[in-house]
């Protein structure tokens, strides 16, 4: 029973999901929606299991000394920290200490290692674009054409370039990545029916 | 001269990242601000917003993080203001936790040119649910009781704007600045395929490629693709800000990029042919 029940709420809940889609009567709608009320309920609580797990993990890497257990002293502190002064001091605004921290913690970081990119990718182009074949040759002169004709010096240098940009976007590029999509679609739905369905249980664990 | 192409073929990367340094920080500071044209699927979100009749209600879910923000952030606060001044009513709302602070400084910014717009009235921020797809969904059936409550805890029911907004039905438009997941492809999946509510779209440039798709069909009325988009929806609605000026350090950066893959591609056929000559 311990696989069979699972695999049955699986079920129950993901073809209530399917149903609902594809009968849109205001009725069917209204049942289907305490459905989807637990179901935001059940991904609220799963922070709660977050923060559960990252405080376990953690804080045996801690008491053990782990590598770079001061790191993961600070997640800890900051983790409670951030729940305590947005439930406990203000809530949430610009104006109240998680706003503050926010600003002067999250935002600059997050805004560093999203800005790293830049170098990076430029690195990794000068490496990877070099033409060592055909197709190497037509990823990397695309990839230049678009590069300099989306940004305002291709348009200096030909006043066309941003209309041949958006052909190469609308043309080439969509018709490969509507193949890449269809072909996504068509394998989500064969693996969520694997799953509705009980063949695939990974997400059990153990199998 | 052999020895110093193949020293450029395997370039020091900390050359190459000083000069997308250069590149970057020159032209801020320096600014000439070149000229460039607005593309078709920018007009077009400009567009759709611009046909919609005064004191329509507008829902903007504003889904991204600060990693995202040079990208997003002029886009969120351009079209808060072209709604704004259009007066068009404001429901924004976060399914990303760290876009709810970012929410309130776009509209704030927006609020001191126009200061006359009233909290509750012209706009409410319902706030951040968690949820993501679900949450959408849910808004489907029922806007108020997804968000029961604002982001002040203030009861929508209490909240002027939100008289007689119950679904997707009451809301003219839905607006969403994406940053990843959730974002335009759910909102898509999710909300415009089934409720067939107008959709535009700001996101980042790296995932404007998957959205072309839904343009074409008209899924979504507009896209505004990276900092070149948001620049070009900023002229559009005659308000610059950071995405113009960014787009002088976007024009040499990638030059500079450019550069790089010539010389570096150079580098390599010129040693390759030499390597060759000297084995015959």
């Amino acid at each position: 029973m311990r696989r069979e029940i699972p695999i049955a709420i699986c079920f129950l809940a993901g073809f209530s999901f399917i149903l609902e889609y594809f009968i849109p009567h205001k009725q069917v709608l209204s049942v289907f929606e305490t459905i989807r009320q637990w179901a935001i309920i059940v991904i609220a609580f799963a922070y709660v299991l977050g923060i559960a797990n990252i405080v376990r993990i953690n804080f045996h890497a801690i008491q053990r000394k782990q590598r770079d257990w001061p790191y993961k002293v600070v997640l800890v502190l900051g983790v409670f920290f951030m729940i305590t002064v947005g439930v406990f001091f203000g809530g949430i605004g610009e104006e109240t200490i998680f706003g503050w921290v926010y600003y002067h913690a999250q935002y600059p970081l997050q805004a560093t290692m999203f800005a790293l990119l830049a170098f990076f990718i430029a690195s990794a182009a000068f490496r990877a674009f070099r033409v060592r074949t055909f197709e190497a040759g037509l990823l990397a002169v695309t990839a230049v054409l678009v590069m300099i004709g989306r940004v305002p010096v291709g348009e200096a240098l030909w006043k066309q370039f941003p209309d041949f940009t958006e052909w190469i976007m609308n043309v080439p590029q969509l018709a490969g990545k509507r193949a890449i999509m269809i072909g996504a679609a068509l394998g989500a739905i064969s693996t969520a029916l694997k799953v509705l369905t009980g063949l695939e249980r990974t997400y059990l664990g153990g199998e | 001269m052999r020895r110093i192409l193949e020293r450029l073929e395997a370039l020091d990367r900390r050359i190459i990242f000083v000069f997308i340094f250069l590149s970057i920080a020159l032209p801020l500071l320096l600014p000439v601000n070149m000229e460039f044209s607005v593309t078709p699927p920018v007009k077009s979100f400009y567009d759709a917003i611009e046909s919609l009749p005064p004191g329509s209600k507008v829902l903007v879910s504003c889904d991204y993080d600060p990693g995202s923000m040079p990208e997003l952030f002029p886009m969120n606060v351009a079209a808060f203001y072209q709604l704004l001044s259009r007066d068009l009513r404001v429901i924004t709302i976060q399914l990303w936790a760290t876009g709810t602070l970012l929410t309130e400084r776009a509209m704030s910014e927006v609020l001191e040119d126009l200061p006359d717009k009233e909290y509750g009235v012209d706009w409410v921020d319902l706030g951040f649910k968690e949820g993501r797809e679900v949450v959408m969904v849910s808004m489907g059936t029922s806007i108020p009781k997804t968000f029961p409550s604002d982001l002040h805890g203030t009861k929508v029911k209490d909240i002027p704007i939100m008289e007689g907004v119950n679904t997707f039905d009451d809301v003219a438009m839905l607006v969403n600045i994406s940053g990843g997941l959730p974002g335009t492809k759910e909102w898509v999946l999710q909300v415009q395929s089934r409720y067939h509510v107008m959709l535009g779209s700001g996101c980042t440039a790296v995932s404007a490629p998957e959205f072309y798709p839904y343009v074409q069909s008209g899924q979504l009325v507009g896209l505004l693709g990276g900092m070149k988009g948001a620049a070009e929806y900023e002229k559009l609605v005659r308000r610059p800000g950071t995405a113009q000026r960014g787009m002088d350090a976007q024009s040499v950066s990638h030059i500079i990029v450019f550069l790089f893959i010539l010389i570096g591609n150079i580098a390599y056929f010129s040693t390759k042919g030499m390597k060759k000559r000297l084995k015959v």
